[in-house]
């Protein structure tokens, strides 16, 4: 180990030194301990963002500026990748050691996945993380693997009930449902009244959260390693959903570009309710039916028969461990995460701060879309955050189209959804 | 250069020499030929390198329990030591005994007959009827050549679009029609359907022009002295056409098959396997095994030998049944 000290000394002088030739500053290289001003860090960084480009992407893209012109000397590579491919991608990139970002917008369920792989920086006392206490405890407990945090969050979400207020209205409800039964009657009226569909069903695994956590269920029970999903209170909720299409409070849904045709059918007026989260909001306002931001209402999730609740969201940035500019990237890293970055984005598009700081923000508290969902967020359900987290998801998935196509029934599908959840996580029970 | 040179030559020695039993004339064709072989060597270390290898690695990561956790690496601070071992032929055993394998392995079947069933058919009747002289001839080669020419995921996204329940133009035209809309790609069945018109659609120009380059190498003569004999429109086909085809057509069967036993993107693109796992064929479940979540890699280059080796005795089988029947290849 000691003969082993003077290369390694070497090599980072090296580095230094390379880093801050290719900064074009021309200053003589310091150890990073002693680097007494940020702004003089130097190099490259590129993001891969997950973000909706058209919608979401700007805001991003707007910060980016401002970190660039605090840190003249560090050039950020913005890359939009599609949230659905980025996990595959990054993973693809990590193992093979080439084309991976620096930083990755890494969804709350990857980050555990990718840390257990070895592919992120660890983050502890580094200057990505600044303040921790400040962070809120969902979010944060997503950032951590082992012990050790490999992420920072960056924004959270949950699912809310999101409404078109004149629908309901012409349907004889000022006031949105509370209870999966009154969820059902307003939905029934809706369709009576108006010819609008009530509830437009996304067939997705995250969407089917809230009904299982309001009968009491959930997917494990992390604490005990126990694979809970085949419960009496889960085929109580899948009864639940069953029902809601079955009596016609939710029409048939299409099991393809389910998200997209129950974005679409809110926007046009033609479906009067849907299950989202806050990241939808900058698409919502774009429809026809919220040019007008007042007839777009936002209520917690229905509550089941025990509670009303909905999964913790969000993503973090995280930091792949064989970067080349680790020290760019925890600036990058920790100015994307400040309090100010995170109101900035909440105010412009709707996006929930992790930081508890951030809420007292005057942006943040008269952006009427957070304040609504400040108080869901306090209720929501953090999920396992294990590495098998993100492979839970395709399983309960086939699940969901079985039952919608009437293929299996809901004892059935939870039965074999259990069945592979076995196959992924062979020493649970 | 020399050494690869020299085991190229050892190599082939031992191929021959079984067969024949003399090596003089191969070693008088080495130096004879001796610049053959030279120019032949970097292709066979391409070759090694590009498809040997990695073939040779899938089959012995069959043999392992290696994931994405397991295999070992070193990425800045973090150092994970490969633990994966040797588990012999749990991998396959493990496939093999597996519900869905079989049930995939039917689908794939059933998916690649049909397929294979429409594009020969269709593209054996277009062929014939652009063999023949018509106006706007070309017109029509290069419109049917169109869906050839489109890649894959365009196709597919576009088909997506079609298919779509609520917004799609296939349903909107039913529903201007006065009939209900179909939820294509929510039901098995239809799902089913579906995937194969779009595999149908982007398959059969291949088989058209391929077929029509065949039908163009058959000697018109034959034709007239059929004619002249008094052979109907029906003899003529069955007796001049299809047997003047048959070299074409048992290539392109076989290509075709092989094709749409792996026809990866239609599937993954059009449907991602659903609904539930429904339209999921041996290639696309392959994928899925290794590329969701902690990725697996033995189990799916398990899968991967698997398929290769169907595809392998499908291929062996099929020329051996040709050979016997008389043709040269």
């Amino acid at each position: 180990m000691r003969r082993l000290l003077p290369s390694a000394a070497a090599v980072a002088a090296l580095v230094l030194t390379v880093s801050a030739c290719g900064g074009g500053g021309g200053e003589t290289a310091a150890p990073p301990a002693q680097v007494s001003d940020p702004s003089k860090v130097s190099g490259e960084v590129t993001w891969w963002d997950t973000t909706r480009p058209d919608s979401e992407g700007p805001t991003f893209q707007a910060l980016i500026k401002e970190f660039q012109a605090k840190y003249p000397q560090v050039k950020v590579n913005y890359v939009n990748v599609p949230s659905d491919q980025a996990q595959n991608q990054f993973q693809t990139a990590a193992q093979a050691g080439t084309g991976a970002p620096d930083v990755i917008r890494s969804e709350v369920a990857w980050t555990s996945q990718f840390a257990s792989l070895g592919y992120l920086q660890p983050l502890d006392g580094t200057r990505a993380v600044d303040q921790p206490d400040d962070f809120l405890p969902g979010p944060l407990s997503s950032t951590k693997f082992n012990g050790k945090t490999y992420a920072v969050p960056q924004v959270t979400d949950t699912l809310a009930l999101i409404y078109n207020k004149r629908l309901l209205k012409e349907a004889g409800h000022e006031e949105p449902p509370k209870t999966i039964a009154e969820l059902k009657q307003t939905a029934l009226d809706v369709k009576a009244k108006t010819g609008a569909a009530g509830l437009a069903l996304n067939v997705d695994s995250y969407f089917l959260l809230p009904f299982m956590y309001g009968e009491g269920g959930d997917l494990l029970d992390v604490a005990n390693k126990k694979i809970v999903v085949n419960s009496p209170a889960n085929v109580k909720a899948m009864e639940t959903v069953a029902d809601l299409i079955s009596s016609g409070a939710a029409p048939k849904p299409a099991t393809t570009e389910s998200y997209a045709n129950a974005m679409t059918a809110l926007k046009e007026g033609k479906a009067a309710m849907i299950y989202n989260g806050p990241w939808a909001l900058s698409e919502i306002y774009q429809g026809k039916e919220f040019q007008d931001k007042e007839n777009l209402g936002i209520a917690p999730v229905p509550a089941g028969s025990v509670k009303a609740a909905a999964p913790t969201g969000g993503w973090n940035l995280a930091i792949y461990a064989g970067s080349k500019n680790i020290p760019a990237a925890y600036e990058f890293v920790r100015f994307m995460t400040t309090a100010e970055a995170q109101a900035k984005i909440a105010k412009e598009i709707s996006l929930l701060p992790t930081r508890t700081s951030a809420y007292s923000n005057p942006d943040v508290q008269g952006n009427a879309d957070v304040a609504v969902f400040k108080p869901i967020m306090d209720t929501a359900v953090p999920r396992p955050w294990i590495p098998e987290g993100g492979q839970l998801f395709q399983p309960l998935l086939e699940g969901y189209q079985s039952l919608v196509g009437g293929k299996s029934g809901p004892a059935d599908m939870l039965k074999a959804v259990d069945e592979q959840y076995r196959g992924i996580m062979k020493d649970w029970s | 250069m020399t050494v690869s040179t020299r085991r190229v030559t050892a190599a082939g020695e031992s191929a021959r020499g079984r067969r024949r039993e003399r090596p003089g004339p191969l070693r008088r064709s080495f130096g004879n030929h001796w610049y053959a072989w030279a120019m032949v060597t970097p292709v066979l270390a391409v070759m090694l390198v590009l498809i040997g290898w990695p073939l040779a690695r899938g089959v012995y990561l069959s043999l392992t329990d290696a994931t994405e956790a397991n295999i070992g690496r070193t990425i800045g601070v973090n150092v994970i030591p490969a633990s994966y071992e040797f588990v012999g032929l749990e991998n396959y055993a493990r496939i093999l005994t597996s519900g869905v394998f079989w049930d995939k392995l039917l689908w794939t079947v059933v998916w690649t007959a049909v397929c294979v069933a429409l594009h020969y058919g269709i593209g054996l009747g277009l062929a014939v009827m652009l063999n023949r002289r018509l106006r706007f001839r070309s017109v029509y080669r290069v419109l049917l050549i169109l869906p050839w020419a489109v890649p894959a995921f365009v196709a597919a996204f576009i088909w997506r679009y079609l298919y779509n329940s609520d917004y799609g133009v296939i349903n909107g035209f039913l529903r201007l029609a006065g009939l209900g809309g179909v939820g294509w790609l929510d039901d098995p069945t239809t799902a089913k359907i579906a995937v194969i018109a779009v595999n149908v659609w982007i398959g059969v120009p291949f088989m058209m022009v391929a077929l029509l380059g065949g039908l163009q190498s058959i000697p018109a003569e034959l034709y007239e002295a059929a004619e002249v004999d008094g052979a109907g429109a029906w003899q003529r086909f069955t007796a001049i056409t299809l047997p003047g085809l048959r070299q074409v057509s048992s290539t392109v069967v076989l290509l075709g098959t092989i094709w749409t036993f792996n026809m990866f993107p239609i599937i993954f693109l059009v449907t991602r396997g659903g609904p539930g796992s429904e339209t999921e064929i041996l290639v696309t479940y392959a994928f899925r095994e290794a590329f969701t979540g902690i990725r697996n890699y033995s189990g799916s280059a398990a899968w991967g030998v698997i398929i290769l080796a169907m595809l392998v005795v499908l291929a062996v089988g099929y020329r051996r049944t040709l050979r016997s029947q008389g043709d040269p290849w």
